[in-house]
């Protein structure tokens, strides 16, 4: 999923802290903030912006297309089926330390009410030039300009630095894509993957990703099909093998997760898989320029 | 948190699955009275690790003077690490067939996976490959849970009687309601012994918590036992930040898991090795002070990188803590910078004014520097 300006967004948890302070970034940056929700609060007012009771109410009265969560782990499952049942298009779940069996909760009413959903522990969506939703650093213009070039990011971090190579590069981003850090996550690599090789503002697509799970090696079977170039670093070439999920995990897993098993996966779809993210440069000057 | 055997069985029999009688043991007189309370007997060591027989882990004991002596061999083991500091003695079941049964938490499908192979017992990973036909792979609906119909019907095919059939579905219903009720990632049983009686039991357990859902779990966690760790990561896991200790010179400072991979990759990239993993990503941006001390403690550390790209974190608070924290300890080891993203420009003007040292323009040339450094015969000043 992407998200564009035009979008009606509602900020779940609104009034907190990081909910303020990233919701006035989004609105200065020019996101579409039509409400915020905090059930105390209902009522009154917050940047500008209705409080409601609900995702409900805030459908009924401003209407929204994507939410956005700024809510504590334990309340992300009641938040986040309360956007589903309004029938929000599309969640951007920026929470960290969601209980796993809830996200699977959440992502099994939003299959069922067509609604997307991206994270949760994702840093957001931005479109340079246009909105961005969650609190990735949009307004910095070292970092972010309108351009072609599709990041796709498990981590906000490094993600950030790979936006920030791509500018530094004489590059632009069409989207930046923030899937998390979640083992289970509403879109996985290759659904982000899939959007942006449909999307007519890209021209080529940065994965950004790491060792554990299969979703690197799941995405390169479909970048093994795509006419637009691309690339990708997987973090974690260095980092000690992660802790092993019984059998089970073993047998669900096979031989994929490892940093060496994603290269070979991605490598063979015709993906350029980069030693550092310093590299991203140079390799996009290569297959765009000229 | 990993939950052993001997915490996990228990929950299984609250949920309504069978297991052997069993006593824990901490010593062998323990294990020998044990032993004359149940009578032939399998001595097993309690660690968070898999393969324990094949680590000689498991023993068979006929009688109190044989659980004695199984009980004193195990007790001295140490198995992947950990020290065995229990055993659990347990009543011999009489076996006909050895099944396994398993649910987790499935990225894939994004729903419970729950497992069920009639070939299970040692070398249940072998055996799944080599016998596909016979493990079954049900995905489930987490707003529903289970429908007996469909898991009766999966069992079609399967080397089962009628009678053996209705109790591995009744099974895995049961396996599926305690995962759900303990908010597991990982509920496992291998072997599930079909007796000869005719019922199944649970011969293992192997329960993975997830750690996101300890808030809601707390008396399950108290059940836990947590991952070894060295002195350095205790004393950042009671900061409440995730530090592990490497073995390389490079010491590591960055914000966020993807950064702080990435950094360590670009060490190996250059030809170094990191000291350690250091997260310090979303709310934990505010700890740089606590976690730059916490990298310096590691008396490998002969440079080190400083690696900020803000996003929700801002590299201006981490910066003033990282320069308040060099300020104070004076390290004599130097120290290279790259800093970007949220707050860059008054992180650099920090930097510049306080502590005398310009930011490198990349991370890589940070990071090249440092690795050069670490590998020069002694460390110089903060270059």
């Amino acid at each position: 999923m992407i998200v564009r300006g035009h979008e009606r967004v509602l900020v779940q948890g609104i009034t907190g802290r990081q909910g303020s302070f990233w919701t006035a970034r989004m609105q200065a940056y020019g996101t579409r903030v039509t409400g915020g929700v905090n059930p105390r609060k209902a009522g009154t007012e917050h940047c500008g912006v209705p409080v409601y009771e609900s995702a409900q109410d805030a459908m009924d009265d401003a209407g929204f297309d994507v939410s956005v969560l700024f809510i504590p782990p334990l309340g992300v499952k009641d938040a986040a089926v309360d956007a589903v049942e309004a029938g929000a298009g599309k969640l951007v779940i920026l929470t960290e330390h969601v209980p796993v069996q809830d996200v699977m909760y959440v992502l099994a009413a939003a299959r069922a009410n067509g609604t997307r959903v991206a994270g949760p522990n994702t840093a957001g969506h931005v479109t340079p030039g246009e909105c961005f939703v969650g609190f990735m650093p949009a307004f910095d213009p070292d970092i972010f300009q309108p351009g072609e070039v599709g990041v796709i990011t498990r981590s906000g971090s490094l993600g950030t630095l790979m936006c920030l190579n791509v500018v530094q590069a004489g590059f632009g981003q069409s989207a930046l894509v923030g899937i998390g850090g979640d083992p289970v996550a509403g879109t996985s690599t290759r659904d982000a993957l899939e959007s942006l090789d449909g999307d007519e503002r890209t021209r080529a697509v940065v994965m950004v990703g790491e060792i554990g799970g299969s979703m690197e090696e799941e995405a390169a079977e479909y970048a093994a099909a795509m006419e637009k170039p691309v690339f990708a670093f997987i973090a974690g070439r260095a980092s000690p093998p992660g802790r092993k999920m019984g059998h089970a995990g073993a047998i669900v897993m096979g031989d994929r997760g490892t940093h060496a098993s994603k290269r070979a996966a991605l490598e063979r779809a015709g993906v350029e898989v980069l030693d550092t993210p310093s590299d991203i440069g140079s390799a996009l000057r290569a297959r765009l320029v000229g | 948190m990993n939950l052993e055997e001997y915490a996990g069985k228990p929950l299984l029999a609250a949920g309504g699955i069978a297991t052997p009688r069993s006593r824990v043991a901490e010593s062998p007189d323990a294990a020998a009275r044990a032993a004359e309370d149940l009578g032939p007997c399998i001595v097993k060591a309690q660690v968070p690790a898999g393969r324990r027989g094949k680590a000689g882990g498991i023993k068979a004991a006929d009688d109190r003077h044989a659980a004695r002596a199984a009980a004193a061999e195990i007790l001295a083991m140490d198995i992947a690490g950990h020290p065995v500091e229990r055993v659990l003695v347990e009543q011999r079941a009489d076996i006909a067939r050895e099944f396994y049964a398993a649910v987790l938490n499935d990225p894939e499908s994004r729903a419970p996976l729950l497992m069920f192979s009639t070939a299970g017992g040692m070398d249940i990973e072998e055996s799944a490959r080599r016998f596909p036909e016979r493990l079954r792979r049900i995905a489930v609906d987490i707003r529903g849970g289970p429908e007996r119909g469909s898991l009766l019907s999966r069992c079609e095919g399967l080397d089962l009687d009628a009678q053996t059939k209705d109790a591995v579905a009744d099974l895995l219903a049961r396996l599926y309601a305690i995962y759900r009720g303990h908010d597991a990632e990982l509920l496992e049983v291998n072997p599930l012994a079909l007796l000869r009686d005719g019922s199944l039991a649970a011969l293992d357990c192997k329960l993975v918590l997830d750690d996101s859902s300890i808030k809601r779990q707390p008396e399950l966690a108290a059940l836990g036992r947590p991952d070894p760790l060295s002195e350095l990561e205790l004393r950042g896991e009671g900061l409440g930040l995730k530090y592990v200790e490497l073995d390389g010179e490079v010491g590591v400072l960055a914000n966020g898991a993807g950064l702080t991979m990435a950094t360590m990759d670009v060490i190996a990239h250059h030809g170094g090795r990191p000291a350690n993993f250091l997260e310090i990503g979303g709310e934990a941006y505010t700890m740089a002070r606590p976690a730059l001390e916490l990298v310096l403690a590691n008396h490998r550390v002969r440079s080190l990188v400083v690696n900020f790209c803000g996003a929700f974190a801002r590299t201006d608070v981490m910066t003033e803590g990282v320069i308040d924290a060099w300020l104070d300890l004076s390290p004599s080891i130097p120290v290279f910078f790259s800093i970007r993203g949220t707050g860059w420009r008054e992180a650099v003007a920090m930097l510049r004014a306080r502590l005398g040292i310009e930011p490198r323009a990349t991370m890589d040339d940070a990071i090249r520097a440092a690795v050069e450094a670490a590998r020069a015969p002694s460390a110089g000043s903060a270059a």
